[in-house]
């Protein structure tokens, strides 16, 4: 692994390096009812825009890999005969620019099953295999408890990961793209100073972290109280909008509609991300569904985020970046669900 | 300098025209297949015969007793459905079909001939093979004998290889029982058919009642064979699923030797959508066919 020392008024001369590309990254967008800034991943022309100060975005970047709404194939009808035309949606290649190492790490648990299982998707693997991503690392949120999930670092699926030491940026490199863009910029090896200033850093982040989650056995004590009652308490509160599906940087499933052009001479096959949340996500043809109760449907989230997928992977599929709890208008929290099922009480 | 970063284009990285499950570019590739006959079974089943148009691609199509296929109509939808003929007619598939929905209400209307999207086969399959030398019983309710329908073909061709075959149907009414035009080659080819209803119309003859009370008798005639070299397939509406694979499970039938084929949703049938979950179990990658032990492990299966 290489590392090197950038003086921080070098990063804008690395982002003008790299602003052939299209760049998305953190920008301010208003303001919440506290006065608070709103951050989001929105496409960056200029530096000044960019806030790498950000603390955490309401939306991850997911809709720039997997789109909300996204066209799987078109068809071109010529009378009864027709055609399937399919386009991945990508003709660029993109940068993400100042990703936490939660929305890092969400994207390796996503290549696990969008890219490294049998019928890969190309419109996930065709945006990713064109992603060059500068990490940045955080201090923790009162609601983070990425530390929790073993993904408050990012050991690789970056190009350039960058931790701040105050004047000047630690920078990690992993691939040969990401270090000839430093071959125009003054970077310089680190040194003894760096390494300790570093571990300050990394000290006090770890000091910050107040939110946890306790994942020990869980797989096995969410099987167990797999008809605990507590899960009826968070189905009572729980509205079923699909809301924490929505700002979850790693939940990937979707429904697919069809519909037929105006002209009846074409017609479109769309993807839309859906929420396992959402009262038809399990109902099949004919009306019978498999999941009618909204405690029936919250708790498969959470069998699938943190059962199901670390049995498939060894892993859990949450990322602990808290998003889906700031969203949730009923409050609804992982770390508060998963300890009242600890705890077999609300 | 601004050097732009160069485009991959992961299509370049796949060979071999794309039917692949690894290939990229055949993750959207649908066969062009043709509805070459529609032949009414009741007054909400039809079954569609369907064949992959280009000869070659229809050779080698090949798929395994218990597999589905999605199928696709421009601008309605596409939907899994299982594969109910014999899969030595490879790419000449037959698909049962109960109108109930949007898709399906369209395939209604459809006269033989339309052109409609075929790709597959997906899924698990009742391992017919390592079913050879042993009894085989084969449990249907309603439209479960649409998906028994591959393995009983599977058996009939192969007859001479296995013992004892009985299927027990049960359907809510006689005219709601599917595929009436072959019970009688069904049984001049040496297998036990019981057919049951839960209510009775003037002209029936037959059964009436649950299909536990004939499973009962069944397991009686069995005796001591059903642990010893019996196995088991069971489709149903999920309430079915409970009794008859609890009593089965009573008679001392091994639960790794009782397959079911289970229904969910589906968007993709390749991993990818989760509405077929189960768990975090995919029906579409990891079923729909699954032993009984299996299903004891997955939450909410039946």
């Amino acid at each position: 692994m290489l590392f090197r020392i950038l003086d921080k008024t070098e990063l804008a001369r690395l982002f003008e390096e790299l602003a052939g590309n299209r760049i998305i990254g953190p920008v301010s967008r208003g303001s919440d009812r506290q006065g608070a800034p709103i951050y989001s991943f929105e496409v960056v022309y200029d530096f000044a825009e960019l806030r790498l100060d950000y603390t955490t975005t309401r939306m991850p970047a997911k809709r720039f890999f997997l789109p909300y709404r996204e066209t799987l194939c078109s068809f071109a009808v010529h009378g009864r005969a027709w055609g399937k035309i399919v386009d991945f949606n990508i003709y660029q290649p993109q940068i993400l620019f100042g990703l936490h190492p939660c929305d890092i790490n969400a994207l390796n648990k996503l290549d696990k099953v969008l890219m490294q299982s049998v019928y890969p998707t190309p419109y996930y693997s065709s945006k990713r295999r064109n992603m060059f991503i500068i990490g940045l690392d955080c201090m923790p949120q009162p609601f983070c408890f990425c530390r929790s999930m073993g993904t408050d670092t990012a050991l690789h699926g970056f190009d350039m990961f960058l931790t701040d030491l105050g004047d000047r940026y630690f920078v990690e490199i992993q691939s040969a793209a990401a270090f000839n863009y430093l071959k125009n910029i003054t970077a310089r090896e680190p040194t003894e100073a760096d390494h300790v200033r570093y571990r300050e850093v990394a000290a006090e982040k770890n000091s910050k972290f107040t939110a946890q989650v306790d994942t020990t056995d869980l797989t096995k004590i969410l099987d167990m109280e797999f008809q605990s009652e507590v899960w009826q308490h968070w189905g009572g509160r729980c509205l079923s909008c699909g809301t924490c599906a929505n700002v979850c940087p790693t939940c990937y499933c979707y429904g697919v509609e069809e519909t037929v052009d105006l002209d009846l001479r074409g017609a479109v096959k769309t993807k839309h991300l859906y929420s396992c949340n959402v009262v038809d996500f399990a109902e099949v043809a004919g009306g019978h569904n498999f999941r009618p109760d909204s405690h029936s449907r919250l708790k498969y989230r959470y069998y699938h985020k943190h059962r199901g997928f670390v049995e498939a992977f060894e892993e859990s599929l949450c990322v602990g970046c808290g998003r889906c709890g700031e969203a949730c208008l009923a409050r609804i929290n992982v770390p508060e669900v998963i300890a009242s099922v600890r705890k077999g009480e609300v | 300098m601004r050097e732009k970063l160069p485009f991959i284009d992961v299509l370049r990285q796949t060979r071999g025209g794309g039917r692949r499950p690894h290939d990229q570019s055949g993750f959207e590739y649908s066969y062009q297949a043709e509805i070459t006959n529609v032949y009414p079974l009741t007054a909400t089943e039809k079954l569609y015969q369907i064949q992959i148009v280009d000869p070659e691609q229809r050779r080698r199509f090949t798929f395994k007793p218990g597999q589905f296929v999605m199928l696709e109509v421009p601008g309605i939808g596409e939907a899994p459905f299982s594969i109910s003929s014999s899969p030595v007619r490879h790419g000449d598939i037959e698909l049962c079909i109960r109108k109930v929905g949007t898709l399906t209400g369209f395939l209604d209307r459809v006269e033989r001939g339309t052109p409609v999207g075929i790709s597959g086969p997906f899924g698990t399959s009742f391992p017919v093979e390592a079913m050879q030398g042993q009894n085989i019983m084969l449990i249907a309710g309603g439209l479960g004998i649409v998906p028994l329908r591959a393995p009983i073909f599977s058996v009939l061709e192969n007859r001479s290889r296995y013992g004892n075959v009985d299927i027990i149907y049960g359907a809510r009414q006689p005219s709601e029982l599917l595929f009436t035009y072959q019970y009688e080659m069904w049984r001049k080819f040496d297998i036990s058919l019981d057919i049951t209803v839960d209510q009775a119309d003037s002209a029936w003859q037959g059964h009436v009642g649950l299909i536990t009370a004939i499973l009962e008798e069944r397991i009686a005639a069995a005796g001591a064979d059903l642990a010893r070299d019996t196995f088991a397939i069971v489709c149903g509406p999920p309430v079915m699923f409970k009794f008859v694979c609890k009593m089965l499970t009573a008679a001392g039938l091994p639960m790794q030797k009782m397959f079911v084929s289970l229904e969910r949703r589906m968007h993709c049938g390749r991993g990818k959508c989760c509405r077929c979950n189960i768990g975090s179990t995919y029906t579409c990658l990891e079923g729909p066919v699954f032993d009984y032990w299996t299903v004891m492990n997955l939450k909410e299966a039946i």
